[in-house]
């Protein structure tokens, strides 16, 4: 198998498929070459060198073992996608043949529909869809959790933080489906929510919370809350209390407190919390396909029904990078904006 | 520019525990007033309740005159200095000590002009530009009283701030600290557990066991006239002789203790059958037999030579042994190990204070 994919058809050629499958030697070969150059440059002569600290046998085993993990595990799944996404979509028969061939056309049907060649407006308008409401999602989850970090975080008592804790963590044991429709019976028509809203007599027609998106905000926010509250409830905790008394003593008041002190310290925090959100938002499917409106088009859905309905992998990788490529920029951008290091983001 | 505080019964409790119990003090503008107190003893709870961090349980404090009542920390005209400093770790050395005139809405430039002018008051000019991180030790402590006279406060709190330094610094701090409190003639209110600290700095001490205030009054009056056991114990070194008063008149008094009949003054007035205790200073021990004053006897249990004095401990009564210290130049040969040891005091130095409780060892 793996001669075919060295020398397909008998030719001298390396197929970009190959390329995967090599990969892992020669990140063991990489390992191998740091180690060695480990024990050369290294002058310390207290300073044991890596096959020193753990023998050959144990050595080898180590670099086998984590290069294999992280190859075929994690970055050969990936790696395949990408691949993928370079060539064109070919019942099994073909591949490897004349018509396998390296292309971005792929990608391009993102902007332009390969159908009738005109704007893929469908698809361009769910993807910056996408981003945006990711974003406002991440935003509308800082609002909420800041206050509640800095609750648990510094002014809440032992026990209350305890109780609060539970209530966040309590309804993550539940699986994320079951959790979208749970959120699907309480803004339904007939639901809690519009059955107390008609009770109380503020509407008389139930308000359709599912159609209007509301749903899909609600879930959105909801499955990603916990993620952005530990980096920041972990910021905030460190923070040493004498900081946010010293600049009330000074004569600040409290939103200059934070404003000063609390959040340019809590900022990786934010960083993290925030690009993990947007990013987890941006890929979710659970909370947009259950709780969305009917017109709604999550580009994330886009990429699943090019991957299990139209088994075109390649356009679905490709979709999929162009979504990678495009957060990863924003978060970037963002990043530089509030001047956090990419490091203190990801700590 | 300098207000008063006062305190009126102020009294703080945490649930059950009563931190600090009815203080009543008049500290006057301009003074250097230390609280001085083993720890728990509730000295950072008042100046955490002068500072408005804490609510008083029962009583008022009072600067300047004003009842503080409902007026927060951010509104009060006090600076506090935390133990730990709590410097702004992402602000430059400028930004901190402007911090509270930059909440105030004071511009740029002023504020950069009254940083500069600070940096100068505690010795460090043109350092405005740099990191907290960069400054040592005692640099840090500068920078965190310019932060806090940058406000121009009328008292300044300040919670135990050299505690972090190390043994030179800290004396060189307690100097500076005293020069600028004169330079700004500001309130200082100074909470330690080191009595050198109080000693050496202050105008007035209040000393503090278990949320009672216990003495108020100068350094030296608090060593040599201390009015509870605790104060005697506390502040210096003291050697406790508990016994009942056999004797007393006015102005002196005799304790049967398991020494002997020991003389001392009777500032407290105590009557014959009072359980009392003697205290003697290591200092006012002087070896051998005196001509008068009162002698006492007790094998030598160790000695130790520090440089310009020996210390020389003698088997006490209980656990706790009877200490003396010996000047460099004294005409008596310093006893050994394990000899009996002769020594006596002029019964002006001994001190008869009614029993109470005394300080942790």
């Amino acid at each position: 198998m793996a001669l075919v994919l060295f020398f397909p058809k008998g030719r001298w050629h390396v197929s970009s498929r190959a390329f995967v499958i090599l990969l892992p030697f020669l990140v063991i070969a990489a390992f191998w070459v740091m180690a060695r150059y480990e024990a050369r440059t290294v002058h310390d002569p207290t300073h044991k060198s890596y096959w020193e600290r753990n023998g050959m046998v144990l050595g080898i085993l180590f670099i086998v073992l984590v290069a294999l993990w992280t190859l075929f595990l994690v970055t050969l799944p990936y790696l395949y996608m990408v691949v993928e996404s370079f060539h064109p979509r070919l019942p099994p028969m073909k591949r490897f043949g004349p018509e396998d061939y390296l292309t971005l056309e792929q990608y391009k049907s993102l902007f332009v529909s390969p159908v009738d060649k005109e704007w893929n407006t469908t698809h361009l308008y769910a993807f910056f869809y996408t981003i945006v409401v990711s974003s406002a999602v991440t935003f509308l989850n800082l609002c909420i959790c800041y206050p509640l970090a800095y609750f648990m975080a510094q002014a809440g008592s032992v026990q209350q933080v305890r109780l609060l804790m539970l209530g966040l963590i309590v309804p993550y044991w539940v699986n994320e489906i079951l959790r979208a429709f749970s959120i699907r019976l309480l803004l339904a028509a007939k639901g809690l929510i519009n059955q107390g809203l008609m009770g109380a007599g503020l509407t008389d027609a139930p308000i359709d919370f599912l159609g209007n998106n509301t749903g899909m905000w609600v879930g959105l926010s909801y499955a990603n809350l916990l993620i952005m509250m530990f980096p920041l409830y972990n910021a905030i905790e460190s923070l040493d209390k004498n900081q946010i008394e010293a600049a009330r003593d000074l004569g600040a008041p409290w939103w200059k407190i934070h404003r000063d002190v609390v959040i340019p310290y809590a900022k990786p925090g934010i960083a993290s919390g925030c690009t993990m959100v947007f990013m987890l938002a941006a890929g979710s499917l659970a909370a947009p396909l259950f709780l969305g409106g009917p017109n709604t088009l999550w580009f994330t859905a886009i990429v699943y029904d090019f991957f299990f309905q139209a088994f075109n992998w390649p356009r679905g990788s490709a979709y999929a990078f162009l979504l990678l490529a495009a957060c990863i920029t924003f978060v970037m951008i963002m990043l530089r904006l509030f001047k956090v290091k990419l490091g203190e983001a990801i700590r | 520019m300098s207000a008063g505080v006062d305190l009126d019964g102020v009294t703080v409790r945490f649930g059950n525990f009563t931190a600090v119990n009815n203080a009543n003090l008049a500290i006057k503008g301009g003074e250097f007033f230390s609280f001085l107190g083993p720890s728990g003893c509730g000295k950072t709870t008042i100046l955490r309740t002068v500072s408005g961090f804490l609510d008083p349980s029962a009583g008022k404090v009072r600067i300047a005159g004003q009842d503080m009542a409902g007026i927060g920390p951010n509104k009060r005209p006090t600076a506090l200095i935390f133990q730990n400093l709590a410097l702004f770790p992402l602000m430059t050395v400028a930004e901190n000590i402007a911090y509270g005139l930059r909440v105030r809405g004071i511009d740029r430039v002023t504020r950069r002009k009254k940083a500069e002018e600070l940096l100068d008051l505690i010795a460090l000019p043109g350092q405005g530009d740099k990191l907290v991180s960069e400054l040592s030790g005692g640099q840090k402590q500068r920078v965190a009283i310019a932060r806090a006279l940058a406000v121009e406060p009328q008292v300044l709190l300040l919670d135990e701030p050299l505690s972090a330094l190390d043994l030179k610094l800290r004396q060189h701090m307690r100097n500076e600290l005293r020069l600028i409190q004169q330079r700004v003639g500001i309130t200082f209110i100074y909470i330690t557990h080191d009595q050198g600290e109080a000693l050496t700095m202050s105008d007035r001490i209040a000393v503090m066991s278990d949320g009672v205030i216990e003495q108020v009054a100068d350094g030296k009056t608090v060593y040599d006239k201390p009015e509870t056991a605790f104060v005697a114990s506390f502040v210096g070194e003291n050697n406790p002789f508990p016994g009942r008063v056999s004797k007393a008149s006015a102005d002196e008094a005799v304790v049967d203790t398991a020494f002997g009949k020991l003389k001392g003054r009777n500032p407290s007035g105590l009557k014959t059958g009072d359980k009392a205790i003697l205290f003697v200073r290591p200092e006012s021990f002087k070896l051998g037999k005196g001509a008068e004053g009162t002698t006492l006897e007790s094998p030598v249990k160790n000695v130790a030579f520090e440089g310009n004095m020996t210390h020389v401990f003698l088997k006490g009564a209980g656990k706790k042994d009877i200490t003396l210290t010996v000047g460099r130049h004294g005409s008596s040969k310093v006893p050994d190990q394990g000899e009996k040891a002769t020594v006596h005091y002029t019964d002006g130095l001994g001190l008869v204070l009614p029993e109470g409780k005394m300080a942790r060892e």
